[in-house]
């Protein structure tokens, strides 16, 4: 079986990998990089759950060739805190008992944080149009919802 | 076991897809077909062609790559009017991969673009050869050998197209059904309406018979009522885990009703 | 926006406000994993060589299996070892068999006869998922297609195929007499007689999928010492344990299981389908497997809450009082058992809901269909018939004329009364959630209603006493499908009994409780208190001393055990009997290291193998 190389940058460093041909970005990720955070749910793009950034747009990994992603820049959970200072999206995810399994929790961040790096000031609406491809079976959505507003609200300084 | 092969045109790419290959546009059909080790194809045909992504005016049409995505379409100016089609389709992301051309192709629970697309009365101009109506397209999709360069649609007067996505989860979910109306007029009176219903068959089809009552209609009450009795001739509503065919086509009259009787933006 | 509301002032004295944790809002423990997607799900460890496992599915709901050919997927690449039927060293289980409930009757891989679509053939391991799904599509199997059945009521009936054929009558068998489980308090037939009205219905749930984000799966390797890691997504780790060393003949000792994390079970990650193939697969072929439901096996195969039908009727007299209520249930277990009996004793437990009624019958029926087989759900074996309880409270309010509420109110359970199962009902709550769930509603009631309080009136005259009760002994074991019985209670040829009022039924023990706070009794919550030294366990004084009335038939009295309880199975002796004398444990075979590799040095260990 042959192999292709890609290079692209995950989480801000350059890796280099062959990859088996049409292998997802899902699977180089978790098995072949060992960035563990994005899941795999469903292999269709009904869950989110492999929800990642690719040039700071969210798109599914399991649904996105590997070689594809060469030259881009791709954005993980495993790069979302700067260093041991959490996200202000971590923060309220975590005060705001905004994940119960915590399986969808990847996938929500990433879809989250892909709306508030372009719209910081999301309605409600905006909030859940923007997981709306994410799917929480534990029926968390309204703390999710709250707590990415609020995270919207520390990052512009706005009260909610 | 997959091959993935990668041109610079579509033709030259079209070459390579015709036998046990597969067109990667979004990915979101095929990578799913290739999680789920569906047979048929051993070959992943990309290509990087530019003209996949314009968006041009040709009078009263408009031609759009086939590999303009759905944000593509929800984003630009010129396709104002498909924007509340394109954003009911998956969650943002899958809207950042998935393609209109891949969506002619996308079977129940999948497909709601072309169904504006068939209401819009689009042609295809496709590497198979010449171009193509939408319709005759959809009948024999899965014989279809090729690659859909652009689709070429109506560009509606304001206020002639509608469109309804019927869910069952909010904010959104795959379709009850999907019913798209393009209402043109003349002095007043509907003249050659186009109506489409998703999930209602094996395909996006046309709802004919309800066409036809509208025509030459003011889109009154009688004439809306007319459509809606018609309706039943033209679909065949089928069972699938969200809704029963007997279910689709009770509701189907009153969906279409609500649509038609909507004031006109 | 969601908001809970703490209403405190209710039952203040029956509770402590000044704990430090209960009651006050904490950060979970595990929750900086989640957000930082560093949580070890199962999935989550690594391990080189790691082997696919995916699994021949039936696509009929019925059909016996002529022939496997394997042939030509064994030759396809990637291919390590096709694991069949006869590969599995005891290829026989049932679930609850672990705590005694139950016959064996589920193959892990099933070798002669399918009984439902997607029930699992074969197995292919292979190096990439992708090799392992185009190998499975290269096994052939013949089957012969067999008629199947997929209503439960169908299934009962004397000419429905028989799905399984270790309960050929399609039902599950109770205590090893009936072919349901009953429930007799009082009189419901000479109720029903004397009742201003008669209010039936006809309720039924679908199955549901529990669908978790994180599908079923497991990841096995051969370890150092000769045992197997099994990294699993389980919900119940020492039942997928258990499970392992049974179907496996393998000593427990040897599997080294590590759960834990469980990306969203909701009951559907306890049967335990995927811990012993993984094993079995690291055990031929010597490498890691990993054998995971993707999504549409998950909906599929993965077994849901079962569904189940509920016949209700009411005799309720026109000031809304219901006196006699009569059920008749019938659970869709799917091809095998899983925790669907377990279910049902569950749900008779729950009978007649939280509401005093002086006369309760019910027959409920665990029935075996060629659908999926159903397992465990949030509350699974309440949850219908709660739903058809309330929904008929509701019709009998409309009947009635009544408003809804206050029908409930009427009819609460109240501190101190007795239950249909026996048992005495305390920290009842109904009437006040009614009244507060009427005043968020906006829906206003009566005085004598909007004052009452579940502790009041409760525990007094009738509502305290176990009543004369009618029984009988319709529905034995295989009579139903020779005689086409009737399903309802009292219905069909039988003979029927009284039992004395104020008996309690008989508890059997198997074995004496290690400690006396193990003993169960009706009127005790929580620790007894220090016990008075290691002498015999002070006798129950809460049993009955009514005498039996002299009959011709053996009395027939059931008692379920209630939700709250241990799974245990409801071993209920048909005649009082003393209770047998222990006897001590002793082992049926010595221990032994169990399953060895073919043609593997028992000295090796797993490592080295490979």
């Amino acid at each position: 079986m042959s192999k292709t190389p890609v290079q692209f940058s995950l989480n801000g460093s350059s890796k280099a990998i062959f990859v088996d041909g049409g292998a997802n970005l899902l699977e180089v990720l978790r098995r072949g990089l060992g960035d563990l955070t994005p899941k795999y749910g469903c292999g269709q793009g009904t869950c989110g759950t492999c929800t990642v950034l690719i040039d700071g747009e969210p798109r599914l990994s399991c649904l996105t060739l590997a070689e594809t992603v060469e030259g881009k820049s791709v954005n993980t959970v495993g790069g979302l805190a700067d260093g041991a200072d959490l996200h202000p999206l971590q923060n309220e995810f975590m005060e705001g008992f905004a994940a119960q399994c915590g399986y969808c929790t990847p996938g929500m961040l990433m879809s989250a944080k892909a709306l508030l790096d372009k719209n910081s000031n999301p309605s409600r609406e905006e909030v859940m149009e923007a997981i709306s491809g994410n799917i929480c079976r534990c029926t968390g959505y309204e703390s999710i919802i709250d707590a990415i507003l609020r995270a919207a609200g520390q990052r512009t300084g706005r009260a909610v | 076991m997959i091959t993935v092969e990668k041109f610079n045109t579509v033709h030259e790419a079209a070459s390579s897809v015709a036998s046990r290959g597969r067109y990667y546009g979004g990915g979101t059909l095929v990578m799913r077909s290739i999680n789920y080790a569906e047979d048929g194809f051993d070959r992943l045909v990309l290509a990087s062609d530019p003209s996949l992504k314009e968006i041009r005016v040709d009078g009263n049409r408009l031609v759009l790559g086939a590999g303009l995505t759905m944000s593509d379409i929800a984003q630009s100016r010129e396709t104002e009017f498909l924007k509340p089609v394109a954003s009911v389709i998956g969650g943002p992301a899958i809207r950042n991969a998935a393609t209109i051309g891949g969506n002619l192709f996308a079977g129940h629970p999948y497909g709601d673009f072309a169904v504006a697309l068939l209401a819009l009365d689009a042609t295809l101009s496709t590497t198979a050869g010449d171009q193509q109506n939408l319709e005759q397209f959809l009948a024999g999709r899965e014989s279809f050998s090729g690659i859909v360069q652009s689709v070429s649609c109506k560009n509606p007067d304001r206020g002639t197209f509608r469109f309804k996505k019927v869910c069952r989860v909010k904010p959104k979910g795959i379709s009850v059904m999907s019913i798209a109306a393009w209402l043109p007029q003349s002095g007043g009176r509907i003249s050659n309406a186009r109506i489409a219903f998703g999930a209602m068959g094996p395909t996006p089809l046309r709802a004919k018979a309800a066409e036809q009552a509208l025509e030459g209609g003011s889109l009154d009450e009688a004439s809306i009522e007319r459509a809606a009795v018609a309706l039943s001739r033209d679909l065949q509503p089928f069972d699938d885990a969200i809704a029963s065919g007997w279910y689709r086509r009770e509701v189907a009259p009153v969906h279409l009703k609500r649509l038609l009787s909507e004031r006109a933006v | 926006m969601s908001s809970i509301e703490f209403r405190k002032d209710l039952f203040a004295d029956e509770r402590d406000d000044d704990l430090k944790e209960i009651g006050k809002p904490t950060i979970r423990q595990d929750i900086l994993g989640h957000v930082t997607g560093r949580s070890p799900y199962y999935d989550d460890h690594l391990f080189d060589g790691l082997l696919h496992l995916k699994c021949l599915r039936s696509p009929h709901h019925h059909a016996k299996i002529r022939s496997i050919d394997t042939g030509e997927a064994e030759r396809m690449p990637g291919v390590k070892r096709i694991i069949k039927p006869q590969d599995v060293p005891h290829n026989l289980n049932t679930l609850l068999s672990l705590i005694n409930f139950g016959r064996d009757d589920e193959a892990m891989l099933q070798g002669n006869k399918v009984s439902y679509i997607g029930e699992p053939v074969v197995a292919v391991v292979a190096e990439t998922e992708l090799q392992a799904r185009k190998a499975v599509k290269a096994v052939r199997v013949e089957y012969e297609v067999l008629p199947h059945v997929l209503d439960p009521e169908e299934a009962m009936k004397p000419e429905a195929p028989v799905v399984n054929e270790v309960y050929p009558n399609n039902t599950f068998d109770y205590h090893e007499l009936y072919d349901h489980q009953k429930l007799r308090f009082g009189d419901t037939e000479r109720a029903f007689q004397a009742a201003d009205n008669i209010v039936e219905g006809r309720y039924q749930l679908s199955p549901i999928e529990q669908a978790p984000t994180e599908t079923c799966g497991a990841i096995a390797a051969p370890e150092t010492n000769d045992r197997y890691v099994c990294y699993t997504g389980t919900q119940a780790l020492f039942f997928s344990l258990g499970t392992t060393a049974k179907l496996l003949d393998m000593a427990s000792s040897r599997l080294h299981f590590v759960g834990g994390t469980v990306g969203g079970g909701f009951g559907g990650k306890v049967d335990s389908l995927h811990e012993p193939l993984a094993v079995l697969g690291a055990h031929l072929t010597g490498q890691p497997v990993k054998y995971v439901f993707d999504r549409q096996e998950e909906m599929q195969v993965g077994a849901p809450r079962g569904a189940e039908r509920w016949y209700i009727k009411d005799g309720v007299m026109n000031d809304g009082q219901i006196v006699a209520r009569q059920f008749t249930g019938v659970f869709d277990a799917g091809a095998y058992s899983r925790l669907s009996p377990y279910a049902i004793i569950k749900a008779t437990g729950h009978l007649p809901g939280p509401y005093t009624i002086p006369n309760v019958s019910s027959n409920v029926y665990c029935v075996y269909t060629n659908r999926t087989p159903a397992t465990a759900m949030r509350g699974f074996g309440i949850t219908a018939v709660d739903f058809s309880i309330e929904a008929h409270m509701d019709k009998v309010a409309t009947h009635l004329g009544m408003n809804p509420i206050e029908l409930r109110i009427r009819n609460s359970y109240r501190d101190g009364d007795m239950k249909a199962h026996r048992r005495l009902a305390k920290n009842t709550a109904l009437i006040e959630c009614c009244q507060v769930a009427a005043q968020k509603a906006g829906v206003r009631l009566s005085p004598e209603f909007a004052n009452d309080s579940s502790l009041k009136g409760g525990g007094i005259g009738s509502r305290i006493e176990i009543p004369e009760t009618v029984t009988d002994d319709v529905g034995k074991i295989g009579d139903r499908r020779r005689s086409n019985t009737p399903i309802h209670p009292f219905e069909g040829a039988g003979h029927k009994g009284k039992v004395a009022a104020g008996t309690r039924g008989e508890q059997v023990i198997a074995a004496p409780a290690q400690d006396h706070e193990m003993v169960i009794e009706p009127g005790r919550d929580g620790y007894r208190g220090p016990s008075n030294g290691s002498g015999p366990l002070p006798p129950d004084e809460t049993q009955p001393s009514a005498p039996m009335e002299p009959q011709s038939q053996p009395p027939v009295v059931q008692t379920p055990l209630p939700a709250t309880q241990s799974p245990q199975p409801p071993q209920i002796a048909q005649t009082p009997t003393p209770a047998p004398q222990p006897e001590p444990y002793k082992p049926d075979k010595l221990f032994d290291r169990g399953l060895k590799r073919p043609g593997a040095s028992r000295f090796i260990s797993g490592s080295r193998r490979r």
